[in-house]
């Protein structure tokens, strides 16, 4: 038993898990503490909220997965723009512009979902690709051009949107003009289909989206970790010297790796946009789910399997956050995630910690267990 | 009062996986210069890291004047007038020389600096240890030599007694060597105690009193230098006599490797040219050494060559074929292989493990990739082979991550990497840098190898020695130019010496310095 609790804590990666682990639990007692001075008498149903609100019910186990499907994307824009050696901050951006395909060739077009998906990657690969092409043209800083990005993405899909009366929502006869239109009503072959989950679960929420992000967020880990073309991207992001002495063009795989980001990003937009449910609103603010991937993340230090667990987590606590109404203001949720990102930007000093603490706990258990066996 | 200033005793110290330092013990002599010497990975930073209060031994004790002391971080060591010059300079590159010297003891009244009362303490010090420095001149600014001497004179303003070396030497021309030498000589003739680590034998006898040998963290002994010679003090290091002169063959030069011509090569540092014009060739079977001072074309001249720089003008061809154009893949390909000089920056993807490196210039060949799918149990295999045929020694074998391992063993794999490809042409810059004496040696007969075994090799090096013992044919490169071609039996180190350092150069040689001229005139015109 304690070999093998041994070989797990050896295993590279356990101590960046506890390392999150221990961040969300920080995160969450702040949380409860917050709870605590804003309403006292109901924090600790308000806490409750918090952690059980998600399996509450299949309803709201539903908006978990359909809130974590473009979370994974978004999270993954981040993620594997990170892993080799680019911060997409641009996520956001790039969503946008894949809302904006995806909306337009569903409605304009008449598209079937799966093809709006595709317009949707293209979308925000393309949004993805200018930051891309400046840094490696330009050398010019990713993070400025990819937030410059993020307002021209909003301004632009704005306009357009306003412009294309028959992806608005009054073309088909409801009243509000400031949103696109029900896909129900536009075109129903470009809603993501259920495949009788809705059934299952009870609620209209549910689609196969969610599964989509993972089967993404497979791929991309596949790509990062067993192929050369993985091995290239990861080699420019560690050591883009190095990468050049070996040949590597790191300036074609500085612009393919954020033409990836892009078109996961852009994914994400599509698939929140052709759920069904969900209606694009034409305002002057910068949708918090390209942000949100962020933290999604830096929460799973970007290994793509373990942004299907942050993204998965980010979603549980709001949907706790949006089920703690009236009592408290959704907003302590976003309070509370903030401190859990603030606290995994410590996780390279937690791991540190945690490290120690288990390298001792490894090391007291090998010298108390037989003498025979000999730590490699 | 004891005989001894520090005394280190039984010091233990082990990390996972190493016993860096295994009952370790050092005693410093008051007023004496005592060299610390030993391999790479042989425990000496560590055991110097323990003194200057960076790690805490696992057992043992430090005493100071007898008296045992306890030293949990550098401010201890620094109260008990323990200061240390590491290998990597801790400087403030934006702060003047002065600011570098005060930060941390900053004279002031009222929380206003003193800036005249410091200035005038420094260059006292300045001027009675023979450290000559620029008060005022910012250090990014300031040659490496120069930033040593504030490392030095940082030590000396806080009153520090105790001096530790961290290698010293590896970052310094042969002429700042010397004076090196003497300042330390001065300091301990002031009475200070000095500890002096290096590998570099010659230095070690040269300046040193006493000298402690460690070997794979365990502790060889200490001896007088005065009655032992470099041969004894090898051994103790490395455990075996070493071979300082290089066994080759004769010399049967072949067919034509690399032909380079005039070449032309800009300077990312300055607006001229880092190379100007340079022709030479290499052919199979001898190696070719680039001798010169750093800084004078060297590292743009093989950066050109293998693809990595842009150049002006000139042609470069491998076996007859014109490269000149070529991508650093296509000449990876055609057959040159290339020991760079930063082997941190250019040699190693520091956070791969051991085996992704050692295929990082064949990732891509059917071998160990399939359908882009990288061949996993085939690059294992691959790296288990090279890593038991070139003796590298790492932690967890192929998936040690590079950056764990010891400085030799990363320019062992990367030499692995370089040599196994099967090049034609093997262009190393300064391969040795920084490596122990069993280390060099081995580089040194790889290299030979290769050259017996009828392939072409470029050398650049700026150590003299290296230089004299391996080359057949020596070029002297002087401000981006070739001052002289040498055979290494027709010349002395000190010839060499004068022309690298530009006081002489040879009637080909002046063809080109006017050639230069005319050029510079014309840009002239032009501007």
């Amino acid at each position: 038993m304690m070999a093998r609790i041994r070989k797990l804590i050896q295993k590279p990666g356990f101590d960046s898990l506890v390392a999150s682990i221990a961040a969300i639990g920080i995160g969450l007692v702040f949380g409860l503490i917050l709870l605590i001075v804003f309403n006292p008498g109901k924090s600790l149903y308000g806490f409750g909220q918090i952690l059980f609100a998600g399996v509450s019910s299949t309803g709201k186990f539903s908006k978990v997965l359909y809130q974590a499907a473009p979370l994974i994307m978004t999270g993954l824009a981040v993620g594997f723009a990170f892993k080799t050696g680019l911060f997409n901050i641009g996520a956001t951006g790039q969503y946008m512009l894949g809302t904006f395909f995806a909306l337009y060739t569903g409605i304009v077009w008449q598209f079937p979902w799966w093809a709006a998906l595709l317009a949707a990657m293209v979308g925000g690969a393309i949004w993805g690709a200018m930051p891309g092409l400046f840094k490696a043209f330009f050398n010019v800083n990713e993070v400025i051009t990819s937030i410059m990005f993020n307002w021209i993405g909003l301004f632009a899909v704005n306009v357009l949107l306003a412009n294309i009366p028959r992806v608005l929502a009054d073309f088909y006869g409801a009243s509000n003009p400031d949103r696109t239109a029900n896909m129900a009503a536009a075109n129903p072959a470009a809603i993501i289909p259920k495949w009788g989950l809705d059934q299952i679960f009870g609620s209209s929420y549910i689609n196969i989206s969610f599964f989509i992000a993972v089967i993404v967020a497979v791929i991309a880990y596949f790509v990062l970790n067993r192929t050369i073309f993985g091995y290239e991207l990861k080699a420019c992001g560690y050591n883009r010297n190095a990468s050049i002495y070996a040949g590597i063009n790191a300036r074609r795989n500085i612009v393919l790796s954020m033409i990836i980001a892009g078109s996961f990003a852009g994914l994400g937009g599509g698939i929140y946009y052709l759920s069904g449910t969900a209606q694009y609103t034409i305002e002057k603010i910068l949708p918090a789910m390209g942000f949100n991937g962020i933290p999604v993340a830096l929460l799973a230090t970007s290994n793509p399997l373990g942004i299907i667990f942050s993204a998965l987590f980010v979603s549980y606590i709001q949907v706790g956050g949006e089920a703690m109404q009236p009592e408290y203001a959704k907003e302590i949720i976003d309070i509370i995630i903030s401190v859990i990102i603030y606290l995994s930007a410590f996780s390279l000093l937690l791991k540190g910690v945690i490290r120690k603490q288990l390298k001792k706990l490894v090391r007291v258990e090998a010298i108390t267990s037989s003498k025979g066996e000999v730590e490699p | 009062m004891s005989d001894y200033i520090i005394e280190m005793e039984n010091i233990t110290k082990e990390f996972p996986g190493v016993l860096a330092n295994d009952h370790v013990t050092l005693q410093l002599r008051r007023g004496e210069v005592h060299a610390l010497l030993g391999e790479n990975g042989a425990g000496k930073s560590t055991l110097m890291s323990i003194l200057f209060g960076l790690y805490q031994p696992d057992s043992g004790v430090i005493r100071k004047n007898g008296q045992v002391v306890q030293i949990h971080n550098p401010n201890d060591a620094n109260d008990l007038q323990i200061g240390m010059v590491h290998q990597h300079f801790k400087l403030v590159e934006v702060f003047t020389v002065l600011e570098n010297i005060f930060l941390g003891v900053e004279p002031v009244r009222l929380g206003v600096l003193k800036y005249q009362e410091a200035r005038q303490r420094v260059l006292e010090l300045s001027q009675k240890y023979g450290l000559s420095v620029e008060p005022d001149a910012r250090i990014e600014d300031i040659t490496v030599g120069m930033q040593q001497r504030v490392e030095i004179l940082k030590m000396l303003y806080r009153d520090n007694e105790i001096l530790i070396f961290d290698e010293p030497t590896a970052v310094l021309t042969p002429q700042e060597i010397r004076e090196l030498m003497a300042i330390i000589r001065g300091l301990r003739d002031e009475g200070k105690s000095i500890l002096f680590i290096s590998h570099k034998l010659n230095e070690i006898m040269e300046v040193s009193d006493r000298c402690t040998v460690l070997r794979k963290g365990q502790c060889m002994g200490t001896v007088d230098i005065k009655d032992t010679t470099v041969e004894d003090l090898s051994r103790m290091m490395v455990g075996r006599p070493i071979q300082f002169k290089v066994e080759k063959g004769d010399l049967k030069p072949g067919a034509m490797v690399l032909e380079v011509e005039n070449l032309v090569v800009p300077s990312k540092l300055h607006k001229n040219n880092a190379v100007k014009g340079v022709t030479f060739q290499v052919r199979a079977g001898e190696i070719v050494c680039l001798a010169g001072i750093e800084g004078n074309g060297q590292s743009e001249l093989v950066y050109a060559l293998t693809g990595i720089e842009k150049i002006t003008s000139g042609s470069v061809r491998l076996q007859g074929h014109e490269i000149t154009r070529a991508s650093i893949r296509q000449r990876s390909q055609l057959g040159i292989s290339h020991i760079p000089e930063d082997r941190h920056k250019y040699g190693l993807i520091l956070d791969y493990n051991l085996a992704d490196n050692l295929v990082l210039q064949r990732y891509w060949e059917p071998a160990f990739q399939h359908n882009g799918f990288i061949r996993q149990e085939q690059v294992r295999s691959y790296a288990d082979t090279l890593i038991s045929q070139y003796d590298i020694r790492a932690g967890q074998g192929s998936q040690t991550i590079a950056r764990s391992m010891s400085g030799g063993n990363q320019q062992k794999a990367i030499i692995a990497r370089e040599i196994d490809k099967n090049p034609e042409l093997l262009v190393a810059i300064q391969p040795t840098r920084g490596l122990d004496v069993g280390a060099i040696e081995y580089i040194h007969a790889q290299l030979v190898a290769q050259r017996d075994a009828g392939k072409a090799v470029l050398l650049v090096s700026l150590e003299l020695d290296e230089v004299m013992n391996v080359s057949d044919r020596i070029l002297v490169l002087y401000e981006g130019e070739i001052v002289g071609e040498f055979a290494p039996r027709d010349t002395t180190v000190e010839q060499l010496g004068l022309y690298m350092a530009g006081a002489r150069r040879s009637q080909q040689a002046g063809v080109s310095e006017n050639q230069e001229k005319s050029g510079t005139a014309r840009k002239g015109q032009h501007s």
